[in-house]
C-alpha cells in the first residue's frame, strides 16, 4: 500500500469499459479513485480487496460494490439490485435509492443508504450490518442469520420470514412481519449497538438523541421454526 | 429472462423523438435477451397515416399484396417486410383488414391489428433488428420493445413478444405462469381460440376477453390477472389510450419506473432509461409487489 500514490485516479466510464475500471481496482495504484458517467451499468468496482476509497458520480445498475472486502465504496446517485451483496468488510454508501436485495448474504462490513431500499434488503443477511435512513421494502431480511439491519423510516410486508440470529431495529411502522419474526424488547445492549449503527452511519446526532432511540423497536426471530414441531 | 421497456410520452410534442429515446433504450436490456426482439408502436403516422389501419403477420404469402388487393380494391394496400413480420396496412378499418387478411392467407399467423398502432417480431440480435424495424425513425405516443432469452419455447418469431391479440392491445411478460392451461381452458370454454401454447397467450388473451366481453378498463383487467394467473411476471400492457404495468405479489422480476412530466418510462433495468431527457428530474421508483399502475393518454 505504501507504494500508493495519494492522487485521486479519475475514470470517466464514456471513456473506459466496466472491466477496465475494475481490474485497476483489483490492483490499484492509487489510493482514492473518482468514477464518472456510470449510467447505470452493472458490477461497478466489484471485488475491491485493498483499503481504497472509490466514488461513484451517478447512478450504477446491478451488483455495485459486491464482494466488496476493504475500503469504502461511496456511490453519489441511486443502486441498482443487488448492491454490496456478499460484502465482507468495509463500507458502501449509497447516497440515493437501493433497489432489491441490498447487501445480500453480506458476511461483514456496512452498507448505507441515504433514500429508501427496495425489497429483500438484507435477504440471508450472514453477518454484515445496514443501516437504511428511509424505508425498506417487502420480504426484508428473510433468512437473515446474523448481522444487523437499522430502518429509520418504515418496512413493508412480511419483515423478517424466517429469520435467524439477525436483529432488525426499526423505527417507523412495519407494514406485516413474516413468519416467526416478532417484536422484542430493547435491552441496554440492544440501545447500545444501535447507537454505534448510526454513529458509523454519520448519523452523529441521532444517536445522541435519547428520544430518537427510543422510538426505535426491535424485531428478532421467535424461535418457534428452529426445531421439527410435530404438532403435539 | 427477458427485457421489456417502454415509453408513453404525456407531450406528444416529443413524438418525433420516440425512435432515438427507444433506439437508445435497446442498448440498456439487450443484455436480458439476446435472441429475439419485438417492437409496438403507437402514432407512428409515417408507418400507418390516420384512416388507415395495419394487421402484421407471421409466415405471410408471397402473393398477400396481391390477395388482399383483390378482396380491397379501394384501400390502398402495401405491404413491407421487417424481419419475419410482414407489415400490411389498408385505408380500411383493422378489423376489415383483419377479416381479409384471415380469409385469404388462412395459414398465416395474425401477430398484431391497429388502427392506430404496429407490431413487429423477429429473431436475431435485437441490436441489429433495432435497425431493421427503423427504429430510431420512428415517431408515435408510446412505444414497446421486448428482448427475448428463450427458455420455455423455441428461439422463432412466434415466440417473441409482444403478444398483441385484440385490437392496438399488446403485451410484454418477463416471467412465467404457472396455471396457465387451466386459465387457457377456461376462455377455451367461452370460445377464444389460442395461437400457441405460449403462457404469455394467456395472459394477453385473458386481459383481451377482460377489455373487450366484460367492459373492465386496462386497470381492472390486470388486477384481475394477478388473482387468476398464478406466477412470476413483470407485465406491460400497452393499448391505444393507454399504458400499465403490473408486478405479481414477490416481485421477483425486476422493473423500475420513471415518471416525468413530459413521459413515463419503464424497463427491467435502470440503465436502459438513464438516457431519457430529463431523467434527473423524473421520479423514479420499483412498483410495490402485486401493484398495477396504469396511464392513460
Amino acid at each position: 500500500m505504501e507504494s500508493l500514490t495519494d492522487t485521486t485516479v479519475k475514470i470517466d466510464l464514456n471513456e473506459k469499459t466496466v472491466r477496465e475500471l475494475n481490474a485497476e481496482l483489483h490492483a490499484p495504484t492509487a489510493k482514492s479513485y473518482k468514477v464518472s458517467n456510470p449510467h447505470g451499468v452493472h458490477s461497478v468496482a466489484t471485488g475491491i480487496k485493498d483499503d481504497i476509497d472509490v466514488e461513484i458520480d451517478g447512478d450504477v445498475g446491478y451488483f455495485c460494490a459486491g464482494m466488496h472486502q476493504k475500503g469504502n465504496v461511496t456511490i453519489n446517485g441511486m443502486a441498482g439490485p443487488g448492491v454490496a451483496e456478499n460484502m465482507m468488510s468495509g463500507k458502501v454508501h449509497v447516497k440515493g435509492h437501493a433497489s432489491q436485495s441490498a447487501a445480500a448474504t453480506s458476511h461483514g462490513g456496512l452498507l448505507v443508504v441515504e433514500g429508501n431500499a427496495s425489497t429483500r434488503c438484507g435477504i440471508s443477511l450472514k453477518g454484515g450490518d445496514i443501516v437504511v435512513k428511509g424505508n425498506i421494502g417487502a420480504l426484508s431480511a428473510f433468512m437473515a442469520q446474523a448481522g444487523r439491519i437499522v430502518v429509520c423510516g418504515d418496512a413493508g410486508h412480511a419483515l423478517g420470514d424466517s429469520i435467524f440470529e439477525a436483529r432488525l431495529y426499526v423505527r417507523g411502522e412495519v407494514k406485516s412481519l413474516g413468519a416467526d419474526c416478532i417484536a422484542k424488547d430493547m435491552r441496554d445492549e440492544h440501545r447500545q449497538e444501535l447507537v454505534q449503527l448510526l454513529k458509523d452511519a454519520g448519523m452523529e446526532d441521532e444517536a445522541n438523541d435519547e428520544s430518537y432511540i427510543n422510538s426505535f423497536t426491535r424485531y428478532g426471530s421467535a424461535r418457534t421454526l428452529y426445531h421439527f414441531n410435530s404438532g403435539e | 429472462m427477458c427485457g421489456i421497456a417502454g415509453i408513453h410520452l404525456r407531450d406528444e410534442s416529443l413524438a418525433p423523438q420516440l425512435g432515438s429515446f427507444m433506439q437508445e433504450m435497446v442498448e440498456g436490456i439487450v443484455v436480458r435477451g439476446p435472441d429475439s426482439a419485438g417492437l409496438a408502436l403507437y402514432g407512428d403516422h409515417d408507418r400507418l397515416p390516420e384512416d388507415y389501419s395495419s394487421v402484421s403477420l407471421l409466415d405471410a404469402p408471397d402473393d398477400i399484396k396481391e390477395r388482399v388487393s383483390q378482396k380491397l380494391p379501394d384501400a390502398d394496400v402495401t405491404v413491407e417486410d421487417f424481419a419475419e413480420t410482414t407489415f400490411i396496412r389498408a385505408k380500411v378499418k383493422s378489423q376489415e383488414l383483419a377479416n381479409v387478411v384471415r380469409e385469404v392467407a388462412p395459414d398465416a399467423m395474425v401477430i398484431g391489428t391497429g388502427d392506430d398502432s404496429v407490431v413487429y417480431k423477429g429473431v436475431g440480435n435485437p441490436m441489429d433488428l433495432r435497425e431493421t424495424y427503423r427504429l430510431a425513425d420512428a415517431t408515435g405516443w408510446q412505444g414497446v420493445i421486448h428482448t427475448r432469452l428463450a427458455t420455455e419455447s423455441a428461439v422463432d418469431a412466434e415466440g417473441a413478444h409482444p403478444y398483441s391479440v385484440g385490437n392496438g392491445l399488446s403485451l410484454v411478460h418477463n416471467g412465467s405462469f404457472a396455471n396457465h392451461a387451466t386459465v387457457r381452458r377456461d376462455l377455451e370454454d367461452k370460445g377464444i381460440e389460442f395461437d400457441s401454447d405460449n403462457d404469455t397467450e394467456v395472459a394477453a388473451r385473458f386481459i383481451a376477453y377482460q377489455m373487450e366481453e366484460e367492459g373492465d378498463d386496462l386497470d381492472t383487467a390486470l388486477k384481475k390477472v394477478s388473482s387468476a394467473l398464478d406466477g412470476f411476471f413483470t407485465l406491460l400492457v400497452t393499448t391505444e389510450d393507454g399504458f400499465a404495468v403490473a408486478r405479481d405479489e414477490f416481485a421477483t422480476k425486476p422493473v423500475i419506473i420513471a415518471e416525468h412530466p413530459q413521459w413515463v418510462a419503464m424497463a427491467s433495468e435502470f440503465q436502459a432509461i438513464a438516457h431519457l431527457p430529463g431523467i434527473e428530474d423524473a421520479e423514479i421508483f420499483e412498483p410495490e409487489p402485486g401493484k398495477v399502475l396504469t396511464w392513460n393518454r
